[in-house]
This record gives structure tokens, C-alpha cells and sequence, in this order.
């Protein structure tokens, strides 16, 4: 058996969403390098929809998948669903994470988050 | 396919192969049984030991036949052990960046009352018959220093360390799972009391090893049972792995110098191919280091990320970060020679084999400079890096 999922496999060799929003009113960052995963989140916020995301991870397969598929479930979507979003449906779209690797879909879920608590502060809104 | 983590385990040769078949086709009697076929086992039993033997320049009588290299590591290490608290000695002295069979045996030892020493290896993943010599006490009762890293491939000066143990009193036991096959190993000369092998390393098979142990020096058995191997390792022996063992160590000896200089100027092609990669480092000694082992770190970057992206490019090799190693931390050998956790992450580690071609090097040098610029290209701790907002470590 492999390591991880087709899925997980398939968002690891292509990222989607990869980059950054240069205005975007969004940013959450989390991780840190001393654990080997950081997950930076980028959202752009219009009428309270997240019309575009982008983010850049440090980090193995399952955070760069769990990054990805983050970014897919939020797209489009509205802040409040954006942020009902748990690392478990990160999780369960990649059809499953080992255990020991389940943090990645955690800081996925953090990093959205952040990202929502930054656009918070610099609008007065809250989400 | 091109196969960069030997380090991690060996092909079998076909020679191995063909031997282990036919012991198990036609010798599969059991060597304590009396009868002929049933010491033609037990002649093909002796016949390997005396083979082991002679790549090491010892004595068949001091071989001890394994179930591989950790066991042999154990057995080594509680031997001396037991025998030094007998003395009433409890110190024992090792270094950092052990293979986890001797860290974790030597913790055990530590939580039992032991004192344990664990030298620094310096910056270029060697240390010093000084360092050793200069930890030594009166109540010192085994140094373990392994003979070549499994990580980073650096070759310790384990002649002269032994020759500082010799001359103290000390025992001296060398894990030289990386070593065997690899590079020249002479009990005699190194001064070398005990010694731990694995066939699997060597391209023999896996689950089987042996532990050299010096006439005269104490040995207790972990596995109790019958009188196998002179009563100092219980169990019906595999007799099909070890003959295969030996053919295996008996091709690699003859073959060391050989594959040495065919294996040398492939590794420092890709070194230096790798080294012009901007923020990367070799790690460990660039000259005093296993022919076949390149290790390196890239900064901004996971290595559990670039090893799977190489295995798409159709090259496995293995890395030290904390997502391959089941753990938060990073490889403690890199931890160890001084590299910090950041940049530890991102280190890779290729074992070459010995039908590596400068094509398969090109090839490597060139997907794994791409799969580092992939990566680095969205990786947040890169930005900050280039931006300046944080700075370069290598
Ligand atoms: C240096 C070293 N010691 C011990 C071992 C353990 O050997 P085995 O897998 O045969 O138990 C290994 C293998 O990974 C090794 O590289």
C-alpha cells in the first residue's frame, strides 16, 4: 500500500492555487520551520466571498496536499462556510491522512483561520 | 529506476541469490542434527563462518551469527555492560550520532544506573581518537564508536581509536553495518574487540548479521535456548541466509577496491553538481566519507517533499527530515553535526550503488536542482529568505 491517497498524491504533484494574492485583504501564516511545516494562506474578500486564494507551504506531501485541497474548499465560497471549515473535511476530501500526518490538515484548517482573523482586524468585520 | 538508497538496504546479488536457493533446496536439514544431512548443514554453517571470518581477519570461533545488525548491537553492547558492572566499572562512551540500535540500547543501560558519554562528532561528522582518549575513566568499560555513518557516510579513525582502547583496557566495539563490504575492515589492525555486521547492507539478505566478538572478551546472549553458536545465541540457524551472507561478503571484499574507484568520482560528480545549487550544503567530510554517500541540505525546502517528487522522476533516495522519520525532530545525525532544525528538514541523502553511470549522476544532479526550485518556488520560508526578511542560514 502507498504511503498516501491518489488524491493526496495528486494535489502534492499539482498544487492548485499555488502563490500568492499581491492585494489580497487576507493573510494567515502558520508552522514554523523548527517542525518542518509552515502554511502561508492568501485571500482576496469581496462582499463577504472568497474570490480568490492562493498559498505557498513549506512543508511534506500531506501539507502541501492539505494546503491545496483547503484552498479548493474555500474558493468561491463565503467567509462564513470559509471559516466552518475543519481539518477533518480537509482530511476526508484527500480520501484520508496517515495518522502521524494528520497535523498537516490541522494547520490547514489554522491557516484559513489566520488568514480570516487578519481580514477581521483590517475591516472591522467580523467572521 | 535509478535505485540512490543503498544505505538503507542493498539488492541481493544474484550469487547471494543462488546460493540462499540451493542451501534451501539442498541443505535444509538442521546443523544440530547428528546424522549426515544434517551436518552437511552444519558444514555449510562452518564453511560460511570461516568465509565471515576471514573478511574481517578473525577467527571463526568469533563469530556470532545474528538475526542482523541491531542485534548485534544489542548483544555487543549488554555484553560489555554486564561484564563491566561485574568490575563495578559503569561508563560507557559513544558518540551522537549513533545508529539508533546502539542510542537506544545505551538508554536502556542509562536508565539502569550506566553513565553514559556521547562524544560530539564536530562539524564534519568526525571525530577524534583524542575526544575518545580524553573521555575515557577508570571505570570505563566499553566504547562504541561506529566505523562509517549510515546517514552522512563519514568514516571515523577507528584504527586509532582502538589503539587508544587497546592501550586503557577498554573494550572496543565498532558498528560497522555501513562499513562492511564497503571499505577494508581488520579486526587486528583497527584493534577491535567486537564487532556488529548486516548482509542486507552488503547485498546479502535481510534478517541476517553477525556479531564479532575478540577471543576473551565476556559475551552474554540476549536469546536463551539451545546451545547454537557456542551457547551465546540461541535458534535453529538460518542456514540459507547465512551461507548467503558469506557469499555476499566474500564478493564485496574481493570487489572493495574496484568498486571504490569506480563509485568516488561518481559521488563527488553529483557533490559538486549539487553543490552549485545556490543555499545547499554537503553534509559531513567531503573526502572521508563512504564512496557511495552524498547527504545535503537545501535550505527552504522538506525533504520528504523532494524525495517523493524524485521518486517520480524515477529515483528513490531517503532524507533526514522529521516527516520521514516518524518524529518532530529532524535526523539527530544532522542534529548533531551542528546543522539547526530549519535546515535540517531539507536534507537528502543518495546511497549510490555500485552500477551508478556519470548518465544516472547527470540525471540526479539534474532532477534534484529542478525539484528544489519547484519546491522552493512556493515555499513561504523561500520568500522570506529572498526577500531578506529573514536570512540565509547556508
Ligand atoms: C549503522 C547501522 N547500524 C545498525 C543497523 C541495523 O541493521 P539491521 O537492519 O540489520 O538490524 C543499520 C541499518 O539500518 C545501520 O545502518
Amino acid at each position: 500500500m502507498a504511503l498516501y491517497s491518489d488524491k493526496v498524491m495528486d494535489h502534492f504533484r499539482n498544487p492548485r492555487n499555488v502563490g500568492v494574492i499581491e492585494d489580497a485583504n487576507g493573510i494567515g501564516e502558520v508552522g514554523n520551520a523548527k517542525c518542518g511545516d509552515i502554511m502561508k494562506m492568501y485571500l482576496k474578500i469581496e462582499n463577504d466571498i472568497i474570490t480568490d486564494v492562493k498559498f505557498e507551504t513549506f512543508g511534506c506531501a500531506s501539507a502541501i496536499a492539505s494546503s491545496s485541497m483547503a484552498t479548493e474548499l474555500i474558493k468561491g465560497k463565503p467567509v462564513s462556510e470559509a471559516r466552518e471549515l475543519t481539518n477533518k473535511a480537509v482530511a476526508e476530501a484527500l480520501d484520508g491522512l496517515p495518522d502521524y500526518k494528520m497535523h498537516c490538515s490541522v494547520l490547514a484548517e489554522e491557516a484559513i483561520s489566520a488568514a480570516l482573523d487578519d481580514y477581521s482586524s483590517r475591516t472591522g468585520k467580523t467572521v | 529506476m535509478i535505485y540512490a538508497d543503498n544505505a538503507a538496504t542493498t539488492k541481493m546479488s544474484e550469487a547471494a541469490i543462488n546460493t540462499m536457493v540451493a542451501t534451501a533446496n539442498e541443505t535444509w536439514g538442521n546443523p544440530s542434527s547428528l546424522y549426515g544431512f544434517g551436518q552437511r548443514a552444519k558444514e555449510i554453517l562452518e564453511d560460511a563462518r570461516a568465509k565471515v571470518a576471514s573478511a574481517i581477519g578473525a577467527d571463526p570461533k568469533e563469530i556470532i551469527f545474528t538475526s542482523g545488525g541491531s542485534e548485534a548491537d544489542n548483544q555487543a553492547i549488554l555484553s560489555a555492560a554486564a561484564a563491566g558492572k561485574k568490575k563495578g566499572k559503569t561508563h560507557i562512551i559513544s558518540s551522537a550520532f549513533e545508529h539508533h540500535a546502539v542510542l537506544h540500547t545505551l538508554e536502556k543501560l542509562r536508565k539502569e544506573g550506566f553513565d553514559i558519554t556521547l562524544l560530539d562528532v564536530h562539524e564534519n561528522g568526525i571525530l577524534t581518537a583524542k575526544d575518545v582518549e580524553d573521555a575515557i575513566r577508570d571505570d570505563t568499560c566499553l566504547v562504541t564508536i561506529m566505523y562509517a555513518n549510515n546517514e552522512i557516510g563519514t568514516i571515523q579513525p577507528i584504527g586509532e581509536i582502538g589503539a587508544v582502547c587497546r592501550s586503557r583496557g577498554v573494550v572496543f566495539h565498532t558498528d560497522a553495518v555501513q562499513a562492511m563490504g564497503h571499505l577494508k575492515v581488520d579486526v587486528e589492525r583497527d584493534s577491535v574487540d567486537m564487532l556488529s555486521a548486516s548482509a542486507h547492507k552488503f547485498h546479502g539478505p535481510k534478517g541476517v548479521g553477525f556479531l564479532y566478538v575478540r577471543k576473551g572478551t565476556p559475551v552474554t546472549n540476549l536469546i536463551e535456548g539451545g546451545a547454537q553458536e557456542r551457547g551465546k545465541r540461541a535458534g535453529t540457524e538460518n542456514v540459507p541466509g547465512i551461507a548467503a551472507m558469506a557469499r555476499a561478503l566474500t564478493d564485496a571484499v574481493a570487489n572493495i577496491d574496484g568498486y571504490a574507484s569506480k563509485l568516488t568520482p561518481v559521488r563527488d560528480r553529483i557533490i559538486e553538481g549539487l553543490s552549485r545549487i545556490p543555499h545547499s550544503a554537503l553534509n559531513g567530510d567531503a573526502e572521508r566519507r563512504l564512496p557511495g554517500n552524498i547527504n545535503f541540505c537545501f535550505e527552504g525546502i522538506e525533504g520528504e517533499s523532494l524525495l517523493l517528487m524524485l521518486d517520480d522522476l524515477g529515483i528513490q533516495a531517503s532524507s533526514g527530515s522529521a516527516c520521514t522519520s516518524g518524529s518532530l525532530d529532524p535526523s539527530h545525525v544532522l542534529l548533531a553535526i551542528g546543522r539547526v532544525h530549519d535546515v535540517a528538514h531539507g536534507s537528502l541523502r543518495l546511497s549510490l550503488g555500485e552500477d551508478i553511470t556519470d548518465e544516472d549522476a547527470d540525471y540526479i544532479i539534474r532532477s534534484v536542482a529542478d525539484t528544489v526550485e519547484h519546491l522552493r518556488n512556493f515555499s513561504p520560508v523561500w520568500r522570506d529568505l529572498q526577500s531578506g526578511k529573514t536570512q540565509y542560514i547556508l
